[in-house]
């Protein structure tokens, strides 16, 4: 997918994660703030790159401020992102691209 | 060289702090020493006065130097004003090196990290510390080694001469012209000064900070007048509002009250719970809603608690009211209700932090406990726990009585959510050491309940009692199913700081922090 605008799911809250996704400059440009970088910086990141390319993202500049959530929570904050930059917040690919 | 809890002690930490690794929880049973003493200024002419017009010339008359080792306690928990209104007046006279050795160290002392940075203090020594001064010690800021200490170890270390107190600063929310010392009947009560007792009898000097001056003589006094040196008047010694809070309102979370009733069917299937059993449990949501489950139970059972030990809250002093507990000993009181019922009731009694807790006085009230409820940062699939060290490397707790009233207790009860935010509080190895699992019973968490396998004796009596045990190994991958497995915190190579056991031994090392990188 193209991210087409800049776009933004989820909270500051503790157990969530904010994810803004913005048009990129030929690639993934992640940045990853966390409360439990230490910990678990590795696999938040593996599991934010693993949802952008399953939805196919290829060119963005994304910044996730993590707050201790699930990797559930990851991907669903960044697969809502994404979606929203397009515009698409209805009629959701349920169990095809989104799981 | 590894110690009983499985840590690498550096040689070079033994050599620099002339310490033994930790060999167990009773290893030093029976040991020998001789006491340490002060070297004390006689006052035998009535004529003199022991009040000073302020800190400064305390301090002048103390002969404060460059080098020397200051004691402070925390009954005026995140309230206290003391710690930060004599090191001011430190650094404004220029004097440098000096050594705090403080009960415990919290938040309400931040505006002290300036001094660790430009070398007025270079040691700390503490039950443990939060907030900035946490962050100081983790990235390297002090120069020496920080020593954390649990409340019996403090003791400990400063009877047997370890420590050496040159001057002790001592908050009292009363106190008369001659040094008398209260901790009710000011501005500003704390309810005990339990802590604050081994200061006064091992400090070369000592001063009596208040900002209540009471008429002579000032007694029962909680620390005695042939203590102290010097008496110093001041506007406030603490925020009366952070001191005590009133009591908390009882939890409300699902999850506490569920881990809370656990613990309460745990306590009353094991053979302790009887007619005169003694208890010890923290101020955190779940050991509240505890005790008050507990009550009820003891009131339609007719069980009556011999001794209520501790830091005390209102529950536990409602209890005492109602005539279910006989005798409550407190060394902290953590609300207004706890200092009220210290203030009124001749059952609710002030002790010494060496009577609760010191391993090396001839016996301590933590031996005397039957129960122990505690909370824990981290406990690993050992029942090590760590209530020091944040999972993220940083030093963010204290030991307080933890590993005191876990090796005194016959059955030691941790509670702790399974899972805080993504960080899971079972885990394979905790980051820190700060009590060893030989001494942790039983672990109840809002997925099940471990009991440790050296406790044979509880998981036999619990068979036929309808709670959800599993092992701590089940526990723990349950945590990890839900977060993943967490990867050990990058540290750099300098140590910073050592868990001392409570008997002086190293129980673990704790090291700077690094940068995150990704790898």
């Amino acid at each position: 997918m193209e991210i087409k605008k800049a776009a933004m799911a989820g909270t500051l809250e503790s157990s969530d994660a904010q994810v803004t996704v913005e048009p990129g400059s030929g690639s993934i440009d992640l940045t990853i703030e966390s409360s439990v970088i230490h910990q678990f910086g590795r696999q938040i990141r593996a599991t934010v790159l693993e949802t952008l390319d399953r939805l196919e993202v290829r060119d963005a500049k994304v910044t996730v401020v993590d707050k201790g959530a699930l990797d559930c929570t990851l991907k669903a904050r960044v697969e809502c992102a994404v979606y929203r930059s397009n515009d698409i917040t209805e009629n959701l690919p349920w169990g095809g691209v989104i799981r | 060289m590894i110690n009983a809890v499985g840590r690498e002690i550096p040689q070079e930490i033994l050599d620099a702090t002339g310490k033994k690794v930790y060999e167990g929880a009773y290893a030093y049973d029976n040991y020998e020493y001789t006491k340490a003493a002060p070297t004390v200024h006689a006052v035998c002419d009535p004529k003199r006065s022991k009040l000073v017009e302020n800190i400064h010339e305390a301090l002048v008359k103390c002969g404060i130097r460059d080098g020397m080792t200051l004691s402070f306690h925390h009954h005026f928990r995140e309230g206290d004003y003391v710690v930060n209104m004599v090191m001011e007046e430190i650094h404004n006279m220029g004097i440098k090196d000096i050594t705090i050795c403080a009960s415990s160290l919290g938040k309400a002392h931040d505006p002290i990290v300036p001094y660790i940075e430009d070398g007025t203090i270079v040691g700390i020594q503490s039950s443990g510390v939060r907030g900035k001064i946490g962050e100081a010690i983790s990235t390297g800021k002090l120069r020496d080694l920080a020593i954390m200490r649990s409340h019996g170890g403090r003791v400990r270390a400063i009877e047997s001469g370890e420590v050496h107190i040159d001057i002790a600063f001592i908050g009292a929310p009363t106190c008369d012209e001659y040094g008398n010392m209260r901790a009710v009947g000011g501005k500003s009560d704390c309810g005990v000064l339990s802590y604050a007792m081994v200061d006064a009898e091992y400090a070369d000097k000592v001063v009596a900070i208040t900002d209540c001056l009471v008429p002579f003589p000032n007694i029962p006094a909680s620390i005695s007048m042939v203590h102290v040196d010097y008496v110093c008047v001041v506007d406030e010694i603490g925020n009366p509002a952070k001191i005590a809070t009133g009591a908390a309102k009882p939890t409300t979370d699902v999850r506490k009250l569920m881990m809370a009733e656990y613990c309460t069917q745990f306590v009353i299937h094991t053979p302790y719970f009887k007619e005169g059993f003694s208890y010890q449990t923290g101020a955190g949501g779940a050991s509240i809603a505890s005790a008050i489950s507990l009550g009820k139970i003891m009131e339609e059972r007719g069980i009556h608690m011999g001794l209520g030990l501790g830091g005390i809250t209102t529950p536990l002093s409602d209890l005492l009211a109602k005539g279910l507990i006989r005798k409550i000993v407190d060394t902290q009181d953590f609300d207004l209700g706890a200092i009220e019922s210290i203030k009124n009731n001749p059952n609710h009694i002030e002790i010494s932090a060496s009577e609760y807790a010191n391993p090396f006085n001839k016996g301590a009230y933590v031996n005397k406990l039957d129960f122990v409820i505690l909370a824990s940062l981290e406990v690993d699939v050992n029942f090590n726990c760590n209530v020091v060290v944040g999972s993220d490397g940083v030093i963010t707790g204290a030991q307080g009585g933890h590993p005191d009233t876990a090796a005194g207790a016959k059955c030691t009860i941790v509670i702790a959510p399974l899972l805080q935010g993504r960080i899971p509080a079972i885990c394979t190895n905790v980051t820190t050491v700060t009590t060893p699992g030989e001494t942790v019973d039983v672990v109840i968490t809002d997925y099940g309940i471990a009991i440790n396998p050296r406790r044979q004796d509880l998981i036999e009596c619990m068979k036929g009692v309808n709670l959800p045990f599993c092992t701590i190994e089940e526990l723990r991958d349950k945590a990890y199913a839900m977060t993943g497995e967490p990867d050990p915190v990058q540290f750099g190579d300098r140590i910073v700081g050592i868990i001392e056991g409570r008997d002086g031994t190293i129980m673990d090392v704790v090291r700077e922090i690094k940068p995150y990188e990704f790898k």
